[in-house]
């Protein structure tokens, strides 16, 4: 659905989504990173269970959430991809024990 | 759609104040038959109601008044019952638990003040019975995983719960229709006039006659009171609240301090201050609240917060909850507290049908009258 523009400019970068590998450009947001692949949701809410995906991409809607190398309830839009991230998508509620015990 | 009929301007019962106490005196009424008619303030208003902790709490109320022990422990006794009735009727659940409390204390000094307090509070003459435990932090960590090092134990009372309280005013509010109950917001009472036979509600809106009137106003209540000879000497209390992002559950138990919602966020409050008409968020408050919370739970050093907030509780002096009837203007009556949530069992289920019967009996409930506070002070 997203088509990137000819002019964008950046270094190849890798991540893994949920464990397969995928690519990106350095300059991508989390978020970005994972629409330019072609993945628009990217967890389901706490309370309903329903598919959530980026929205505003500016940090105000909280809808892209994901795991970012184990740690939940990241925002996606406002985290610069870096090379060799562990992007999880987030099913429920972020898990919090055992992160930080 | 569907033309509004006009509003009628005469009820049997008026009760003053749509938050949590007027709601499930009005709900109590209406399930009863009785036409009754709610005015309240509307927004602007200091709800304490939208803003509160949402524990159903019993173990550490009613040090210096007994029968306020035994009547936090009856309503507690009677919130199943009350969810129940309230899920049949509007399909919402307000997911009342009752898995037992914790009060956490952080050294060896606060948990001796809490075995004190709880046994001064259960030696009372005239105090009801139910159990509690105080735990070693050992027995605390078995049954709390999460708790960190800087916890010296607890107090445990299996009858504290929590529930989701905004849902349990909006489930009141929906039951409203279905029990031909009248809600009207943006109807600020400015004066009530006793009549012969009832009372004159007046405000910009207009006027509504009503055989009886009920106040619940909260914090309204000082100054609507002495119109119809009530005296209700009520005063805010400013609590502050964080709430963090919402998190797969960890805390299994409601803690005074600390409770994880039914949807997942982490509450945190304990702040009290008397500073009048307030509701700013102060940062030395918040930062003292969120340290305490970190050392009993370190996990929660790991979640961020989403909003902080604060709301002013209604306070008598001595704590406890005013429920009278005028001597001099029978047919008025007032029910105020600052434990809204936990007694609102009560006020549907108990408080209704006697302020339909036409009064509170004096065994029973002269303890809770305003009366206490014209006992000169002794020197
Ligand atoms: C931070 C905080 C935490 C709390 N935690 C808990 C808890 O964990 N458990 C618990 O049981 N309780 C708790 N409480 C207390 C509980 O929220 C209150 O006891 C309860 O909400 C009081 O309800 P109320 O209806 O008396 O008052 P309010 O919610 O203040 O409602 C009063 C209503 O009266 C209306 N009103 C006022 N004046 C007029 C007027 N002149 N004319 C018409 N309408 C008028 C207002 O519009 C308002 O809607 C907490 C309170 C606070 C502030
Ligand atoms: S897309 Fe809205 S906050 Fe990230």
């Amino acid at each position: 659905m997203f088509r990137r523009l000819p002019e964008a400019r950046g270094e190849p970068l890798n991540f893994t989504l949920d464990g397969k590998p995928f690519s990106a450009r350095s300059g991508d947001s989390v978020a970005a990173a994972l629409l330019a692949a072609g993945i628009e949701t990217c967890r389901a809410t706490p309370v309903s269970g329903a598919p959530r995906g980026p929205y505003c991409m500016m940090g105000v809607c909280f809808e892209c959430l994901v795991t970012i190398d184990g740690v939940g309830n990241r925002q996606g839009c406002l985290i610069p991809l870096s090379e060799g991230m562990r992007i999880e998508t987030q099913q429920g509620a972020r898990a919090i024990a055992q992160e930080v015990a | 759609m569907v033309a509004k009929t006009p509003a009628s301007n005469e009820t049997d019962i008026a009760v003053i104040g749509g938050g949590l106490v007027g709601s499930a005196i009005a709900w109590g009424l209406g399930r009863l038959g009785h036409a009754v008619t709610v005015l309240d303030e509307g927004d602007i208003a200091y709800r304490a109601s939208r803003g509160n902790f949402a524990l159903v709490w019993v173990q550490s109320k009613g040090l210096g008044m007994p029968e306020y022990a035994g009547w936090t422990k009856a309503s507690a006794e009677q919130w199943p019952g009350f969810a129940a009735a309230l899920h049949e009727e509007t399909g919402l659940d307000v997911r009342y638990e009752q898995p037992g409390g914790f009060i956490l204390c952080l050294s060896e000094a606060e948990l001796e003040a809490r075995r004190d307090a709880m046994m001064r509070l259960h030696n009372q003459p005239a105090m009801v019975k139910y159990p509690y435990e105080i735990l070693d932090h050992a027995e605390t960590k078995r049954r709390m995983p999460a708790i960190g090092p800087d916890v010296a134990g607890s107090s445990f009372c299996p009858l504290d719960g929590h529930v989701n309280s905004l849902r349990l005013f909006r489930a009141l509010h929906q039951s409203f229709s279905r029990h031909g109950i009248d809600y009207r917001p943006e109807h600020d009472v400015q004066t009530i006039t006793p009549l012969a036979d009832g009372f004159e509600i007046i405000g910009a809106w207009g006027r509504l006659k009503a055989g009886k009137v009920v106040l619940a106003a909260g914090l309204g209540n000082a100054r609507l009171g002495p119109m119809v000879g009530l005296h209700v000497p009520v005063k805010p209390s400013k609590g502050q609240i964080i709430v963090t992002e919402k998190a797969a559950p960890f805390l299994p138990h409601p803690v005074v301090t600390i409770r994880q919602t039914d949807e997942g966020g982490v509450m945190i409050g304990d702040s009290q201050e008397d500073l009048g008409f307030n509701t700013v968020v102060t940062n030395p408050v918040i930062s003292t609240m969120a340290e305490r919370a970190v050392r009993m739970f370190p996990v929660l050093g790991g979640l961020n917060v989403v909003r902080t907030w604060s709301a002013l509780r209604v306070m008598t002096e001595d704590g406890f909850p005013i429920y009278d009837q005028s001597a001099s203007y029978p047919g008025a009556f007032v029910a105020t507290c600052h434990s809204g949530v936990t007694l609102a069992a009560n006020h549907a289920l108990t408080i209704a049908p006697l302020i339909a019967a036409g009064m509170f009996p004096e065994d029973r409930f002269g303890v809770f009258s305003a009366r206490r506070f014209h006992v000169p002070a002794a020197a």
